[in-house]
């Protein structure tokens, strides 16, 4: 076993170590139906947030539109388990299927645009995805679809957020990866080193709405009913301000932005007059202070004791 | 690496300090869940009783959910003036909605597990009420919906939902009444249906007034909409204007309807609009000035010019110094039910639940409610509302049956 | 009604909407120009305007225009302090964080509007004699007329100071390169300092003549207009005056035949649709040059 699959193991085992407490945190009441709540919220928004980063952050192609990816797979998922009673784990999968399809039709012309221009044609294609949901009524229209069977646990969230972030180190740590983030650092110089742009932008785009799905599925899942007004362009900016607020191109980052954004509106649930004005204020003083989010570039991996801690356990002497 | 050691050590800071502030909120929120045993806990004996309001303070519906929310706390603060009830204060703790269904059941959470409420009241839109219901069914609270018209709010499959009742009347209500002054009334053979299509509120209305204006022998000649927050409606209005319809129905809320009326008669259609309880705020008359109000209908759920809401209208001025709007009505009345249910003997959730069950003629703000037990929908009297030079005149009052 | 006369009744609502999108989109479109930021608190700045104005008209019983005057004077200072304060920090910082620090002002003006002045929507009094003009037929609003012909004026007198005044040659240098500027001589930092002030200036008097035609403000009335300025800069070019102009009354006139005679339900799916579709064929808008980027 090389060293990288140790690390991984060593990852998987904390990983697994934290689900076990917070657990029987959550099975011993010690961990009331709130957080628990908002737990599964953090995990929920991790997967939205690391996919999201994927295009926005190592890619560099700015999306605005990812609620709409979210929607699809939410929508995808409730037909699923509601219409035609399947389990939520091919919901989920459908949905991925369907919101990572339609990434690729949308990626594929679009990704053509830079910069603001693609931010304002992916937000407007994330508004049209809502307005055409709000518009069937086969999935209850502006009502919303109601009676959908509370599926999603912690269980369910955690597991499958470790295997989206597996996934997506794993991706952005291979050849494509490193691909993606040359057309980051430089679309023109990326393509003149014969980096085929259009395919990994494509498929960056798409795993990212894929997973967007995943998490529309899970999320549906856990509110009994869900309607368009939850996938408007402005919980694009809420998943949009945690890759930033984590760090652009670091998944530990994302992580971190996730849980901050999440745990910030849950701690202010009880001052609901000031909830948006003092978090407003926190994302103007976080910019202040870390225009770069709170990672950068940086995994929480790579940092000095917990870096030295994995090459021990590892036995790998390789410096990144 | 692309960072220097400083800023390292500073971001790693930042990390620890939101993991342990998490850790320590996180445990505080559930040592009181650990001491009392979880969500379904009964609250500790004491000289308050806590009830949440769970309402749309934030977002698109924020103006109704605040004003229904002003309503609830005129309620209590009058209670609690008068020396509580039997003998305890009663205490609200808000939470916000956030005009989401997701974030309702966020919100009713928190309400249920963190604050140990005994009752809910709100939201005021009816999708986050269908949503929360659940929540509350499952901690066996019961909920008091305010303003949530649709019928699925209090029943689901057929079945009525123990723990959600609401202080409305409900949508077939509105449009029967409506689409049978449409025919009897005026007398129209033909109507345009101008609905809110981001509303389930607005859609269901026009799907039953449909229904019922054609089965009164009238047409729905044409279907157009609009979504919330739209300021220009001028391209479908010259749309609806070529279908030269007797009656076109607006069943939508007032600041959209205010417009819409104001648009529409500068366009120069003169035809009669309809429209439902979401029109009741006196700001449609300041919005479409008075002129182009003439020929214009709408039910509610009270007639302010109705002796017996005198009290209220007086109570709300006084507080927040403006005029109540139906919102504000229902949530006072939602207040007032539950104050009642609390008062005969409701020192815990189930008793609360059946109590509100059992209301019977109790006084409140917009009248007299009595429970129907069957549907969890009050049964009350509606009455239709023309408007004339700006002035509110009572044109019918359909008194409640059963 | 015909066919024709029905169409040309749209056009002319088209026209009348597309003006105030345009009118928003001037400012949003002059800020971008300079420092290359989506701000999108820039609907909300609007929204302040139009309550500066409502304040001056109802509480300090003054006429509408110099209403009009305070609330572009006050809402100028306010877009030049939201510069000072949350913009002029980043200026070496990520653009993605400036923006993200844009969407933090957006959140800030709304939910301090809303906690001072509550939800609830406020109607304006009757300033502005409201008159509609029948003319063969078609109906036309004085009101909307006025907004259009400022909209037009507007952009002339920006257009004037952007290709013909001193301030405007800095304004064009410091977009083209703040540094190179700077070492011209050019206190950049002023300029884009001027620049807020006038683009907010611009946004407070589209407040408070939307608040005028309308009847109504809420502290959220900034969110839809100031998207679809957005929509509308973009779709002229952004960053270009004329084509925001040019890009609101597409928009405007978009919407309403969408609405008039396909579906009003998909008509602002439509509206982004028209969006994507001139973005594909001309990546930089309609008025936009495209350039090519260099390595």
């Amino acid at each position: 076993m090389n060293s990288a699959r140790k690390k991984d193991l060593v990852m998987l085992v904390f990983a697994l170590v934290l689900y076990g407490v917070l657990q029987t945190m959550i099975s011993t009441k010690v961990i009331g139906s709130f957080w628990e709540l908002n737990i599964i919220l953090i995990c929920v928004n991790i997967i939205l947030s690391v996919s999201l980063n994927l295009i926005n952050g190592y890619t560099g192609q700015f999306s605005l539109g990812h609620a709409g990816f979210m929607a699809v797979g939410a929508y995808v998922g409730v037909v699923a388990t509601v219409k035609f009673g399947l389990p939520l784990i091919v919901a989920l999968i459908m949905g991925a299927i369907a919101a990572g399809c339609l990434g690729f039709l949308i990626g594929l012309p679009t990704l053509r645009l830079r910069g603001d221009y693609l931010a304002i044609a992916t937000l407007g294609l994330g508004e049209i995805i809502r307005i055409v949901i709000m518009n069937i009524d086969y999935v209850g229209g502006a009502a919303g679809f109601k009676g959908i069977p509370h599926l999603t646990n912690f269980t369910w969230v955690f597991f499958v957020m470790l295997v989206t972030l597996f996934f997506i180190k794993n991706f952005v740590n291979s050849s494509h990866g490193r691909a993606c983030i040359a057309i980051r650092e430089n679309e023109i110089a990326a393509e003149a080193m014969g980096v085929n742009t259009t395919k990994y932008k494509v498929m960056a785009f798409t795993l990212g709405a894929a997973f967007a799905g995943v998490a529309g599925g899970l999320f549906a899942h856990q509110f009994y009913l869900i309607s368009p007004t939850s996938f408007t362009f402005l919980s694009s900016f809420n998943y949009l301000i945690m890759v930033v607020m984590g760090g652009m191109g670091s998944i530990t980052g994302s992580i971190a932005g996730a849980f901050v954004v999440t745990f910030i509106s849950a701690a202010l649930a009880s001052f609901p007059e000031v909830r948006m004005i003092i978090y407003a204020l926190a994302l103007i003083l976080m910019m202040f202070y870390r225009p770069q989010g709170l990672f950068g570039y940086m995994e929480l991996t790579n940092v000095g004791p917990i870096k030295k801690f994995l090459d021990k356990v590892s036995g790998s002497k390789e410096v990144i | 690496m692309f960072f220097s050691k400083k800023k390292f050590k500073l971001a790693s800071m930042i990390a620890c300090g939101i993991l342990a502030s998490a850790l320590f909120t996180g445990c505080g929120g559930g040592e009181q869940g650990g001491s009392t045993g979880g969500g379904d806990a009964k609250p500790a004996a004491s000289d308050e009783i806590v009830i949440g309001a769970n309402f749309e303070l934030t977002g698109n519906h924020a103006q109704y959910g605040a004003n229904a929310n002003n309503g609830l706390k005129l309620a209590i603060k009058e209670v609690n003036e008068a020396g509580g009830v039997n003998g305890k204060k009663i205490k609200i703790v808000e939470a916000d909605a956030k005009s989401e269904a997701a974030e309702s059941v966020n919100a009713a959470t928190k309400l249920i597990s963190d604050d140990k409420v005994i009752a809910l009241i709100g939201p005021a839109v009816t999708a986050n009420v269908i949503a929360e219901s659940q929540v509350a069914t499952d901690n066996m609270i019961p909920i008091i919906a305010p303003a949530a018209t649709n019928p699925d709010v209090t029943v689901e499959n057929g079945k009525v939902k123990p723990f959600v009742f609401r202080s409305c009347f409900i949508d077939p209500q509105q449009s029967e009444v409506m689409a049978q002054f449409a025919a009897k009334d005026l007398n129209a053979k033909t109507a345009v249906l101008y609905l809110d299509s981001s509303s389930d509120y607005s859609k269901s209305l026009g799907k039953i007034f449909k229904e019922r204006f054609e089965a009164d022998g009238g047409k729905v000649v044409m279907e157009e909409a609009f979504l919330a927050k739209d300021q220009d409606f001028k391209a479908a209005l010259t749309k609806i204007q070529t279908a030269n319809a007797d009656v076109i129905f607006v069943p939508a809320y007032y600041e959209e309807v205010g417009k819409i009326i104001k648009q529409a008669r500068e366009l120069g259609i003169t035809a009669a609009i309809l429209g439902t309880d979401g029109w009741d705020d006196t700001k449609v008359v300041e919005i479409a000035g008075k002129d182009a109000l003439n020929n214009t209908f709408f039910c509610t759920h009270y007639f302010d010019g109705d002796e017996e809401v005198q009290g209220f209208i007086k109570a709300y001025k006084g507080e927040y110094n403006n005029e109540p709007n139906v919102f504000a009505a229902l949530g006072y009345d939602a207040g007032k039910m539950l104050i009642n249910a609390i008062e005969r003997g409701g020192d815990d959730s189930q008793k609360i639940r059946d109590n509100i069950e059992t209301i019977k003629d109790l006084p409140v703000g917009t009248g007299k409610i009595t429970m129907d037990a069957a549907t969890h929908n009050p049964i009350k009297g509606i009455v239709v509302i023309e408007t004339k030079d700006g002035v509110r005149e009572l044109r019918a009052k359909i008194a409640p049956e059963g | 009604m015909d066919f024709v006369h029905q169409l040309i009744q749209q056009l002319i609502n088209g026209v009348s909407l597309g003006s105030i999108y345009a009118l928003i989109a001037l400012g949003y479109t002059m800020i971008y120009g300079i420092i290359k930021l989506i701000n999108f608190a820039h609907g909300d700045v609007y929204m302040v305007g139009a309550y500066i104005g409502f304040a001056a008209v109802t509480i300090g019983g003054l006429p509408i225009l110099p209403a009009l005057l305070i609330s572009m004077a006050l809402t100028a200072i306010l877009g030049m302090l939201v510069e000072r304060i949350a913009y002029k920090p980043l200026r070496h910082a990520p653009r993605i964080s400036l923006l993200i620090t844009a969407i933090g002002v957006s959140f800030f003006l709304e939910y301090t509007s809303m906690y001072f002045v509550t939800p609830t929507p406020r109607t304006f009094p009757e300033v502005m004699p409201n008159i509609s003009f029948n003319v063969g037929g078609f109906i036309i609003n004085g009101q909307q007329l006025l907004i259009l012909s400022i909209t037009i004026i507007l952009m002339a007198v920006l257009t004037y100071i952007v290709q013909k005044t001193k301030l405007g040659k800095a304004m064009r240098a410091a977009s083209f390169d703040t540094e190179t500027a700077q070492l011209m001589g050019v206190d950049s930092d002023k300029v884009i300092s001027m620049t807020f002030c006038i683009g907010s200036a611009l946004a407070a008097a589209a407040g408070v003549l939307v608040g005028v035609y309308y009847n109504t403000i809420d502290p959220l009335m900034g969110i839809m207009p100031g998207l679809k300025a957005f929509v509308a800069a973009v779709l002229g070019g952004i960053g270009i005056l004329p084509g925001a102009v040019v890009g609101g009354i597409v928009l405007g006139v978009v919407e309403a035949l969408v609405a008039g005679f396909l579906s009003s339900t998909f008509r602002d799916a439509a509206a982004f649709a028209i969006l994507i579709l001139v973005l594909l064929i001309k990546p930089s808008g309609l008025f936009g040059k495209n350039t090519n980027e260099k390595v």
